[in-house]
């Protein structure tokens, strides 16, 4: 579903991403792991399109992201580092605010359920400024889902949840997967990769080192002993 | 193009809706502007001739002034959660971010003119024998032109540590053009000379505002790409 292609990007004079080939299937959740400053985050954006690659291609379902940026943003739901909210906005102004640019149709109800889905529905009409930073992620979420992505990335999803929403963005990770949505994942927590990935790729220095499938029959010490072992070798 | 004005228009009720909320930025334009004419008010006096010909320059000084301020916070809001990040993975044209700027800057900075120019012309005791309807057009193409280039500018310095300073810098030497072309025509139109006269002015105001739209609107992905 999702092609990267030799995709190589430099920052300034700085190879930040070096050849990387990897592939997304439908229905698929791939995590991308790596220690920190390994290109994580600009592997991301470059797959979003929100930085251009400086040689390679990205392709999704065999068309050019670089070319058909409009049509394929409108597939992928991108979930930052930040919300990318609005702090004067309630949550409802800024899921409808989003809808409206992603042209989600039936905005209404449909962002009434997701703020019912991500538990903010009595907080619907508040000013999101005095919002928690969980809060703050779940509604980054019901903004990703909004649009209903045939590709989901999530940049450090699980970052800030408490217990509670973890447990149910997991579960609305595992529904979109069964229905059929591709995910990709960049996370530092082995707990939740290990949950949730079908498979894991590591990133070291801008390379994909190696990938790995993970089923139950791989159990979590066995993964973090395997991404030491890629880690410390290459 | 339908759908660029469509997701433009999106993007700048977004912007107003949020300063009527808040009234963050039209609050300190307004107030601006007001001091501004109250302090020339009573530096120049009223009932001297000479008054006649500060006016037009007025009109335009507390117009870019005020609307620099308006300008400055148009794309630091977006900063706030990285929102900016969110409009550009978002299914848009880039130019649509730009367009949607300049509608909501050219609403508030208007909006601050609605305000202030009357109170302009009350405490210089000015009688306004000028055609009105032209005055207006001037006054819009202006505004308009200084819009068009403040917002890119603006997108340009938001990234820059000092913004707030880089802005005016680069802003006013650009601007030159159209405001002396802005402040021409307006004293000839108050004036109540023949309009012929003004007509050059506007001619040269409208060029520049399509020129400068043209450049910004193609420009302004490249602006994107870096921020």
């Amino acid at each position: 579903m999702l092609e990267l292609r030799k995709m190589t990007k430099m920052l300034g004079d700085k190879l930040v991403l070096r050849n990387i080939t990897l592939s997304l299937e439908k229905g698929e959740v791939l995590a991308v792991i790596g220690p920190n400053g390994a290109g994580k985050s600009t592997f991301f954006k470059c797959t979003v399109g929100l930085l251009q690659p400086t040689s390679g291609e990205i392709l999704l379902d065999g068309k050019l992201v670089k070319k058909n940026t409009a049509e394929i943003k409108q597939r992928i739901g991108f979930l930052g580092h930040e919300s990318f909210l609005y702090n004067n906005l309630s949550p409802l102004e800024n899921l409808k605010f989003y809808g409206k640019l992603y042209k989600v149709k039936d905005l209404d109800s449909k962002a009434n359920a997701l703020l019912k889905e991500v538990g903010l529905y009595l907080f619907r009409d508040m000013p999101i400024r005095s919002f928690s930073r969980g809060m703050m992620q779940r509604l980054a979420i019901s903004r990703v889902l909004l649009p209903d992505p045939d590709i989901l990335m999530l940049d450090e999803p699980h970052t800030g949840l408490d217990q509670e929403a973890v447990a149910l963005l997991n579960q609305i990770i595992k529904k979109k997967r069964d229905s059929g949505t591709s995910i990709l994942i960049i996370s530092h927590d082995f707990e939740q990769v290990h949950a949730l990935a079908d498979r894991a790729a590591v990133l070291k220095k801008g390379k994909i080192v190696s990938t790995k499938l993970l089923g139950e029959e791989v159990s979590l010490a066995e993964m973090k002993t395997w991404y030491e072992s890629e880690v410390k070798s290459s | 193009m339908i759908l660029i004005l469509k997701d433009a228009w999106t993007i700048a009720s977004k912007d107003l809706s949020n300063e009527i909320k808040t009234k963050q930025t039209i609050g300190m334009m307004v107030i601006f502007s007001s001091l501004v004419v109250l302090i020339f008010s009573f530096a120049f006096d009223p009932t001297n001739n000479m008054v006649k010909a500060v006016i037009p320059g007025l009109v335009w000084l507390i117009t870019v002034f005020s609307g620099i301020l308006g300008l400055n916070r148009s794309f630091l809001s977006e900063h706030e959660n990285d929102a900016l990040t969110g409009l550009r993975s978002a299914p848009i044209d880039p130019s649509s971010i730009y367009l949607g700027k300049v509608l909501a800057n050219f609403i508030l900075v208007t909006a601050v003119q609605i305000v202030s120019i009357p109170v302009l012309f009350l405490l210089f005791d000015y009688r306004f024998f000028g055609k009105v309807s032209w005055f207006i057009l001037v006054v819009i193409i202006g505004t308009l032109g200084f819009i068009i280039v403040g917002t890119f500018l603006a997108a340009l310095s938001a990234n820059a540590k000092n913004s707030e300073m880089l802005l005016p810098v680069l802003l006013l030497p650009l601007l030159s053009p159209l405001l002396i072309a802005g402040v021409q025509a307006t004293r000839i139109i108050l004036e109540n000379e023949v309009i012929a006269d003004a007509s050059s002015w506007i001619r040269l105001m409208a060029a520049y505002d399509l020129l400068f739209l043209a450049a910004c609107f193609f420009l302004f992905e490249f602006i994107m790409e870096g921020s």
